[in-house]
């Protein structure tokens, strides 16, 4: 059994501890929003948070996290509201919707760090995170709206 | 899909109204107008399953979706339209995926299928039919209560008010007593001065599920006991299985079974990582069959072949031949385009439960009535025992809506194997390998200028893959061995030239090929809309002038035109080393033009801003459009950029974004989009802003560095100058 922190709960899995933390958040914990895109940690559509800092799900395997906080896209805000997800809504980011989990916690894990990202820190946190319907024109936007909104604006 | 809207609407007709659980129901279907080679059944048998509107004494209005949801934004712009009518409250209105029943089939396929750029083209009279339709039960039913004629009434945002007495009662009220009036015989629509949504930016009603993780996609299915299978594809399109030994893939903990399907191997397992380990861990010996030499550089040596000759007549006008062979210095390009992948962000996937006398569906499909047909031929099942839940697609662009019904077959036949509820996952190297790619072509093209420069006679020659020969679409797509799909955007050319030939040949290869986002236009735009601007360059006139002036009777591709050019300062001084190109291609029944400025940097091409200008008629959700042009234009740059499928030893080369690269967000272009105001009926959307892109940049690329590219990926070619 392999114990971990996951949004703030304990839980206990039996999986071999090198089950990436992906498969084991999605089929057993049923905390689905967090996506399988790649595999390989090229499209970012997996990214979780781990002690704060991004993660790619599909190449973490669970044995490393066992003492760590880590917050998945259902565990970021309690309704919905943290700032970027406030602004996803209001730009209207989001087509198909697959990799926009992996999309938000990306951009909260950037405004974490820098609460005033220019657009060139922008493409450059983000450019690790793939979209098919191409929506960066839109994420960039709301990435700005949303630091706007955490400074009260 | 290309299959045209032959006037949608015109025959639609309203059936009845029925009560389910108490609210207004209102059902709504045509008969059956065009014969379509796939088995369709009787609607007056299984009528009525369900239906468009629900209006529930809460207040909820739930509209139910008949199209699939792949980012498009159907679930709000098709919303929209019954509302609007409806005069529903906006706030109070919630969507659902419609279940598969006749009701629900596209007004002109009469299957239920998303594609072809439709949904809104297809449903835009149906739609605002049933919200007007229960409109006026509402009214009828309130004046029924306040015993007052209904012509004295209103229906305002969820009520209906008595105008002379201000009396009002809530949709919500009315709902049970509207259930059970009879249909009205005909329904008066708004005036488009009326219209409170349509027209309207309205932001869509999936984001907020889509930003919390709540969104279900077919990946995201749960079921008790649900197990999950991965499939060993052959390495090799028509290869075989000759022998497998499953011991030590059974070995893997988790593993529960390893069948054999019609597909492939099948490893089944207790979550996802323990069948990739499982399968990981097969050994198989393939009989690799005919295609096992099958390489790139051979099929593109068999198709530059096949340009060089006559192929079936696609379009005739005047004698283009004829006059081409008295021209002295006729002036000939050719052109080719790769296979590529749809490598929707979601993997295909498809889950089945299924029992004795029935069974249970969940995926993201753009084709429900094809996958549930085959499903239940599959189960021994009938079609009605079939039933089919459309989930959220994690993208679509066509690779969902396969007439083999290719994800949904193979979960069914391990289902059937392993008699337990099954997800079938796709990993994305099994997506990028596993076929149903856009296909590759080969163009050859001539144009012959008179003593006065002036354009007389062209001739193309089309060479690559039907996507519709041998499926059962063969009837729909195919005229007289033409497979219209494959000349769509050729063998319409817009521009006035006397003397045209179109033709075509469609080699026959074992790679499965499919209809890709824009279908024959994603490689017809780049190809004729290049060649036009090397005739321009050739006689010397500005490629926007030689265009305007080609385009004298198709107002709306000149309207786009000029106003393309005039928002992107066309004709303006650039910074140096930067160009600008130009392109217009109509589509789906609507008209884009793009003008993209480029420069080139370590030898590759850098975009920098494409000016995108759309005429699609009447305008529903201009925020989804200006969406679609923008995703449009992200989706074709990555495939001029980068996007390539090869075959080597009958293999595919790629196998993840490694080596099918995507554009990224530092890559991303400043793209404006600007809608052409038009009472036109509303056309395509989701894909005409995907064909005038890669010629586009092209076209700027050789502004920037006079070097022409004529084959795509764009990124295998070394810009650097001097």
């Amino acid at each position: 059994m392999i114990a971990l922190n996951v949004n703030g709960k304990s839980y206990q899995v039996d999986v071999s501890g090198d089950t990436p933390l992906l498969w084991v958040l999605r089929d057993h914990l049923g905390l689905t929003g967090t996506k399988y895109g790649c595999g390989v940690a090229v499209c970012g559509a997996c990214t979780v948070h781990v002690d704060g800092e991004q993660a790619r799900a599909c190449i973490t395997p669970v044995s490393s996290v066992g003492g760590k906080q880590v917050t998945t896209i259902e565990g970021l805000s309690a309704q919905g509201d943290h700032p970027v997800q406030k602004a996803w809504i209001e730009v209207d980011v989001p087509q198909c919707g697959y990799c926009q989990s992996g999309q938000i916690m990306a951009a909260a894990a950037l405004l974490a760090k820098n609460p005033n990202p220019g657009d060139a820190d922008i493409d450059t946190a983000m450019s690790g995170m793939l979209c098919r319907c191409g929506t960066y024109q839109r994420i960039r936007k709301a990435i700005r709206r949303a630091a706007d909104m955490a400074k009260g604006a | 899909m290309s299959i045209e809207p032959a006037n949608p609407g015109r025959r639609q007709f309203l059936k009845s109204s029925a009560v389910l659980g108490g609210s207004l129901v209102i059902a709504f279907y045509l008969p059956r107008t065009m014969k379509f080679a796939m088995a369709a059944e009787d609607p007056a048998k299984t009528y009525p399953p369900n239906a468009f509107i629900r209006i529930g004494e809460d207040e909820t209005v739930t509209i139910l979706i008949n199209k699939s949801e792949m980012g498009q934004g159907v679930y709000t712009s098709l919303a929209m339209l019954v509302a609007d009518e409806l005069e529903a409250d906006w706030s109070k209105v919630r969507v659902e995926a419609a279940p598969v029943a006749p009701v629900y089939n596209h007004t002109v396929w009469n299957i239920q299928a998303t594609g072809g750029s439709t949904s809104v083209a297809t449903s835009w009279e149906q739609l605002r039919k049933v919200g007007a339709a229960g409109r006026t039960l509402l009214i009828q039913a309130a004046a029924d209560t306040w015993k007052v004629k209904p012509d004295s009434c209103r229906a305002e945002n969820g009520y209906v008010i008595h105008t002379p007495t201000r009396r009002r009662l809530s949709y919500g009220a009315l709902s049970a007593k509207a259930a059970e009036l009879p249909m009205p015989a005909r329904v008066k629509l708004k005036e488009p001065k009326q219209f409170k949504l349509i027209g309207k930016p309205t932001r869509r009603l999936d984001t907020p599920a889509k930003t919390n993780g709540t969104a279900q996609f077919g990946m995201d299915v749960q079921l008790p006991g649900l197990l999950t299978a991965l499939i060993a594809r052959p390495p090799v399109f028509g290869a075989k299985v000759k022998s497998f030994d499953a011991a030590k893939s059974k070995a893997v903990a988790g593993v529960v079974d390893v069948v054999q399907v019609p597909s492939g191997i099948a490893v089944v397992a207790k979550d996802f990582w323990s069948a990739k380990k499982g399968r990981d861990a097969l050994e198989i010996v393939w009989d690799r069959g005919a295609n096992a030499d099958l390489s790139s550089a051979k099929l593109r040596e068999d198709f530059a072949r096949l340009a060089r000759m006559s192929g079936l007549p696609a379009k005739e006008r005047g004698d283009a031949t004829g006059i081409l062979a008295k021209i002295a210095k006729p002036f000939s390009a050719e052109y080719e385009v790769p296979y590529l992948a749809h490598a929707p962000m979601e993997p295909l996937n498809c889950t089945v439960d299924l029992r004795e006398d029935r069974c249970e569906i969940w995926t993201g499909t753009q084709f429900q009535t094809a996958d549930r047909n085959r499903a239940a031929a599959i189960a021994g099942l009938k079609p009605e025992q079939v039933e089919l839940h459309t989930t959220f697609l994690g993208g679509g662009f066509g690779r969902r809506g396969n007439p083999q019904s290719d994800f949904v077959s193979e979960a069914v036949h391990v289902a059937k194997a392993v008699k337990k509820p099954v997800k079938v996952v796709w990993t994305r190297e099994d997506d990028i390998k596993g076929g149903y790619y856009r296909p590759a072509f080969h163009d050859r093209l001539t144009a012959g200028l008179d003593v006065k420069g002036r354009l007389v006679a062209w001739t193309h020659t089309i060479v690559g893959q039907s996507i519709a020969i041998g499926t059962p679409f063969e009837g729909a797509m195919v005229r007289d061995g033409v497979d219209v799909s494959s000349v769509e955007g050729a063998a319409d050319l817009p521009y006035a030239i006397p003397n045209i030939r179109v033709d075509l040949h469609s080699p026959k290869l074992d790679i499965p090929v499919l209809w890709w986002r824009s279908v024959g236009h994603s490689h017809t735009a780049f190809v004729v809309e290049s060649f036009i601007d090397e005739v321009a360059h050739a006689v010397g006139k500005d490629p926007y002038r030689l265009r305007y002036e080609l385009l004298t009777k198709h107002p709306r591709h000149r309207g786009v035109l000029e106003l393309a050019a005039k928002k992107a300062g066309w004709g303006s001084t650039l910074a140096k080393g930067r160009g600008r190109g130009i392109a217009v291609h109509s589509s789906f029944g609507s008209y884009v033009a793009q003008v993209a400025e480029v420069s080139v940097e370590d030898g590759q091409p850098r975009v920098h801003r494409v000016v995108c200008v759309i005429d699609c008629g009447q305008v529903v959700n201009p925020d989804t459009i200006a969406a679609q042009m923008e995703s449009g234009i992200v989706w074709a740059l990555s495939a001029a950029l980068y996007g390539e499928i090869t075959l080597n030893k009958g293999e595919v080369e790629q196998s993840n974004f490694t080596d099918y690269p995507i554009l990224r967000i530092d890559e991303m272009p400043a793209v404006e989009v600007h809608i052409v105001p038009s009472r036109e009926p509303p056309s395509g959307v989701g894909e005409p802003g995907v064909p005038p892109l890669a010629p586009a940049v092209a076209n700027a690329l050789f502004a920037a560095t006079g070097k022409r590219i004529r084959s795509l990926p764009l990124s295998r070619h070394d810009l650097k100058t001097a």
